[in-house]
């Protein structure tokens, strides 16, 4: 076997060099050729102009904060909501799974237009309808410009088909009952033995839910726009709309800060001994 | 390796439970998983449940350790009822027959799980885990992670990990069938051992009648959720209760025969019946291979059809003229010119034997 192995790294595989070739010019030829174009003015040089420009302008911090503050809201919620369903369904509802899978796949077939479309009618009917009970401030609360519960809301439902994906993987790496089993008898009770014996395995798991989940609440564009707040995405949009160079350094700068929290994520999350076992 | 029991035996033994079942009935859909199981376990005894896959038996010792509970019937630990006790409050160490270590955590620190959700302090549970570490004898491997050990060295970890809270009964349910058959056979001992040292009162759930009958001081023996017999190795398999006991505990062949007043008329001679007699007169005589003789015999009609040598035996398989297949154990040095296809007459000794009804 290490033979093998060593022989394959040895070797130079034409077919897998072609195959990275072809994926690194698709990917970064384009990117590289974005960089440059914001970068080199014609007539003056390279100079960062324009990123200073973004970084300058009004709305910046506070749109990005804002998309930081629903992605984080948003984890914490799908995570919240989908841990304890998806330990529940390996522990005793076996039955249940096609339906929560069915379920949480269904956003996937859904496009994000209709679904915004639902939601913005009900925002519309809601404050009119419900106007001398209660629920008519839940309905101004859940549309504060400041943080719009709404989008996390509908962030969370969007989140649900990559986060089921994900923990879906975790999950099936252990065996749930037997180590449920095992705190048990250890003498831990049914919370214990959860937060201790499961959620410690599935760490990669959960840190897979929490990068998806991220990646999808900061380039979320449509539901924001058509519910009329300013997340980041909408941001970026809004800014970059009437100049050429400014539109291609926007997309530019989004994907890096994008890159960069994802790579926050890992760095937090760390990546001590895998807690997968495979050699079993 | 060398095992140390932490406390002298004397006073362990004096200390071991009692375990009792009392009419467990316990059904899945349609599956009857154990109907009316009455079952007593002595102090400090290992006592084997043995049974073909479905017989209930791992359903009797997860509801032991409080992860099944009956339909009706009762679980008793010292005389005192704890069928409505949670697991987690049992006071009975699992070993499973899966790997169970968690993966997140060191050997040592899997030990030591039970002590830490017993709040005990970091100290002493770690003086503790190293002790029942050094129990297993792996005093060494405390800092490895599952996935860095063998199977054999996790299910010593959770051997160690199921007696670090020194609880009452020890249940092991099929810990040795993930193990290769060389690990299984020293683990095996060693857990009698540990076992003896500690004067623990333990259930050990296995399909494999050899890993019973070598472990355990008595043997259960269950069938579709009863219990067929309850008897020491040496009972069971001498004189079993049962026509399925008899087959399912060692290698038993069957020779048709009729009884006659009293008697049964076998392969040319009349021979005394061991126990109760069936009613019908068209009977299977159950012989054990060790009590077959064999000889060659041109005249005879029998004729050897396999044979397999076992070391110090070699087992005949050996065909009648009426088509039955009998087996038998032979001195290896007796079988030289006892080949396949050789013509040989079976005889039994002049003892008595265990009669069936005949199954077609």
């Amino acid at each position: 076997m290490a033979r093998l192995t060593g022989r394959g790294f040895g070797k130079v595989r034409p077919g897998r060099g072609v195959v990275l070739l072809c994926a690194a010019v698709y990917f970064l030829l384009p990117l590289a050729a974005s960089v440059i174009f914001t970068v080199d003015v014609p007539g003056q040089g390279v100079n960062f102009d324009v990123y200073e420009q973004i970084l300058g302008a009004e709305g910046f911090v506070s749109s990005l904060l804002l998309s930081l503050e629903l992605a984080a809201a948003t984890i914490a919620l799908v995570l919240l909501l989908m841990v304890p369903a998806m330990v529940a369904l390996r522990l005793g509802a076996r039955r249940l799974r096609p339906v929560v899978e069915i379920v949480c796949a269904l956003p996937l077939v859904l496009p994000p237009i209709a679904f915004v479309a639902g939601i913005a009618t009900v925002l519309k009917w809601g404050p009119e309808y419900f106007s001398t009970t209660p629920l008519f401030q839940t309905f101004v609360a859940v549309q504060n410009p400041d943080f719009p519960v709404v989008l996390v809301l509908a962030y969370t439902v969007m989140a649900l088909p990559f986060v089921y994906r994900a923990l879906d993987a975790g999950l099936r790496s252990i065996d749930v009952p037997t180590l449920v089993e095992a705190a048990r008898n250890c003498g831990a009770g049914w919370a214990q033995a959860l937060v201790r014996a499961v959620l410690p395995n599935l760490r990669g798991a959960l840190l897979n839910a929490s990068f998806l989940t991220l990646a999808l609440v900061l380039g979320e564009f449509t539901v924001a726009q058509i519910l009329k707040f300013r997340p980041f995405a909408v941001w970026i949009v809004g800014i970059g709309g009437s100049e050429a160079q400014m539109s291609v350094a926007v997309s530019v700068l989004s994907l890096f800060v994008t890159w960069l929290l994802l790579l926050a994520i890992a760095a937090a999350g760390g990546r001590t001994p895998s807690p997968t076992t495979t050699e079993k | 390796m060398t095992l140390t029991a932490p406390q002298p035996k004397a006073a362990a033994v004096d200390t071991a439970a009692t375990v009792e079942f009392r009419g467990l009935r316990r059904a899945f859909g349609d599956t009857v998983a154990l109907d009316g199981l009455d079952l007593a376990v002595r102090p400090g005894e290992l006592l084997a449940l043995l049974g073909p896959s479905g017989c209930g038996k791992t359903t009797a010792l997860r509801m032991l350790a409080g992860f099944e509970h009956p339909d009706s019937g009762e679980v008793l630990v010292d005389g005192e009822d704890v069928t409505r006790v949670p697991a987690h409050r049992r006071d009975a160490g699992m070993v499973f027959q899966s790997y169970s270590l968690f993966p997140h955590l060191s050997a040592l620190d899997n030990v030591a799980f039970g002590l830490r959700m017993r709040k005990v302090r970091t100290g002493e549970r770690r003086a503790r885990a190293a002790e029942l570490l050094e129990l297993v004898g792996l005093a060494d491997k405390g800092e490895r992670y599952p996935h860095q050990l063998s199977g054999g060295q996790q299910q010593r970890i959770a051997l160690a990990r199921a007696l670090a809270l020194r609880p009452r009964v020890l249940l092991l349910d099929e810990p040795l069938s993930a193990l290769d058959a060389k690990v299984r056979l020293t683990l095996r001992e060693e857990i009698r051992r540990l076992q003896q040292e500690l004067g623990i009162t333990t259930l050990f759930v296995t399909h494999d009648q050899e890993e019973a009958l070598s472990m355990a001081d008595r043997v259960a023996v269950m069938r579709s959720g009863r219990l067929e017999q309850c008897a020491g190795p040496a009972e069971l398999y001498g004189r079993p209760a049962t026509a399925f006991v008899a087959e399912f505990v060692g290698t038993m062949s069957r020779i048709p025969g009729t009884l006659v007043d009293g008697g049964v008329e076998v392969l040319g001679r009349r021979l005394p019946v061991d126990g109760d007699a069936p009613s019908v007169s068209e009977v299977d005589v159950l012989v054990r291979p060790e009590a077959v003789a064999v000889r060659a015999d041109d005249a005879s009609d029998a004729r050897v059809v396999a044979t397999a040598f076992l070391g110090a035996t070699t087992r005949l398989t050996v065909r009648l003229a009426d088509g039955t297949e009998v087996k038998a154990d032979l001195p290896a040095r007796e079988t030289a010119a006892l080949g396949a296809g050789a013509a040989v007459s079976v005889s039994l000794p002049e003892r008595p034997v265990l009669v069936a009804e005949r199954r077609h």
